[in-house]
């Protein structure tokens, strides 16, 4: 059977990969090509890279950057942040992403994720979705969660290839992911779902693939400072049963 | 040199990327003198497997693979292409390998696409050399060529055995992307390599 995927998340802003610490802006936490290749090597399903430059030069970058990190790593990566177009996608793919997440753009024009998959097939494209319960409605945002849509989750995520589902009350808590809403898209969707936001714990972990059923469970702090190095979190996991890469 | 068929068929530079981590020299070609020319060929492929099919036709290219006698390595939609047919599309296929190609049932247990990381099991060719059953590669598909006597390792997705690596002859598939299945993939490119 299919294991479940652990994912660390890199953000990176003008080539170096950054983490916000305490909501007091961004510190920059290492080279993006070199964590992505201790990564690798430390037992990472997959990798996520997200591109936070607000800049043209700063997406420029990006873009030779993903080059050097297909160059580098050995297992499959995403690419996202800031997807507008076809055109995006293709510089990204011939740059050698292996699917890309769109996020506030398919929300947009919902039509750009059929358009992208019919060129390139759907396992390129992760369709990416920041949500927050609002009044008990999932709710999807864009902007980095800044501006609210009026889109529901649950009527939205059927038209994608693979869902990069974060909620934005969990994340950064460190408190635990919405099993619950993991669950319920389990039931609802046929297509893979990885649950982002909140991990704090190997616990957290467990319980997203568990009672979240989520296919696969991405993080960053947890991974970037060591809190939990992925050998021990996958043996871990292992011991409670979970078929994971060893 | 290795020569890898250059059909726009997405992500063929990865394949690329592989073989220069294992700093082995490779050529990205659509030119029969080249591909002829060539100690192996690889022959990758992403995304449909109809619109693959009519890229490598449209360049005049289905005959001339069919007639390499050096070894010849398909992987995912170049695998795909080298069997009988697709219902992809639906198209037809090199017919290479004595297998049809036919789309993953939804199951709760089985999402489709497969992707991720999945075991091979019944590995019987020297393109598995030094590897164990139980090794975990990367899948990335919704389409599967069946069980055939062809067949050389396989894998379970759900309820579905299905083909993961195909050999007839010099010719060599797997479903799977050794390129991005970290070092066993590389072992696996290594032995094909060393073939």
């Amino acid at each position: 059977m299919v294991a479940k995927r652990i994912i660390p998340c890199l953000d990176v802003k003008d080539g170096g990969v950054v983490k916000g610490i305490n909501f007091e802006g961004l510190r920059e936490v290492g080279d993006a090509v070199e964590m992505g290749v201790q990564y690798a090597r430390d037992g990472a399903d997959e990798l996520v890279y997200l591109d936070i430059s607000a800049t043209q030069e700063g997406r420029r970058t990006f873009a030779g950057l993903v080059e050097r990190i297909a160059l580098g790593i050995d297992i499959p990566f995403t690419v996202g942040g800031g997807i507008g177009s076809i055109e995006d996608a293709a510089r990204l793919l011939d740059a050698g992403a292996d699917k890309i997440s769109l996020n506030s753009a398919a929300i947009a024009d919902p039509s750009l994720i059929g358009r992208i998959a019919l060129k390139y097939g759907s396992q390129f494209v992760v369709v990416a979705i920041d949500a927050k319960c609002i009044e008990g409605r999932w709710t999807c945002t864009t902007h980095g969660g800044k501006r609210l849509t009026d889109v529901e989750l649950f009527a939205w995520a059927r038209e994608a290839g693979e869902i990069l589902f974060t909620s934005m009350d969990h994340d950064g808590t460190r408190a635990g992911y919405a099993d619950a809403v993991y669950a319920r898209l389990a039931d609802e969707l046929t297509i893979p779902v990885i649950a982002s936001g909140g991990a704090g714990s190997v616990e957290d972990i467990r319980r997203v693939l568990c009672e979240g059923r989520a296919d696969a469970a991405l993080a960053a702090s947890i991974f970037h400072y060591g809190q939990i190095p992925i050998p021990t979190l996958k043996q871990a996991l292992r011991a409670a049963g979970i078929n994971v890469r060893m | 040199m290795i020569a890898i068929i250059d059909y726009d068929a997405g992500n063929i530079r990865s394949v690329g990327n592989a073989l220069q981590r294992l700093g082995v020299e490779y050529e990205l070609t659509a030119d029969p003198a080249r591909i002829l020319a060539a100690d192996k060929v690889i022959l990758p492929g992403v995304g449909n497997a109809a619109e693959a099919m009519e890229s490598l036709r449209s360049r005049g290219l289905c005959e001339l693979v069919k007639s390499l006698r050096r070894p010849v390595l398909g992987i995912c939609v170049g695998l795909q292409l080298m069997c009988r047919d697709s219902e992809e599309g639906p198209t037809q296929g090199l017919g290479i390998f004595d297998a049809r190609v036919r789309r993953f049932a939804e199951t709760p247990d089985a999402k489709v696409p497969h992707m991720g990381w999945n075991t091979l099991g019944n590995l019987d060719s020297k393109l598995f050399k030094g590897m164990e059953g139980g090794s975990f590669v990367y899948f990335v598909h919704s389409y599967y060529p069946e069980l055939c006597p062809d067949t050389i390792a396989t894998c379970r997705h759900g309820d579905c055995l299905f083909s993961a690596a195909l050999k007839y002859e010099n010719f060599y598939g797997t479903q799977f992307h050794p390129e991005k299945s970290g070092s066993v993939g590389a072992a696996i490119l290594r032995n094909f390599l060393a073939l």
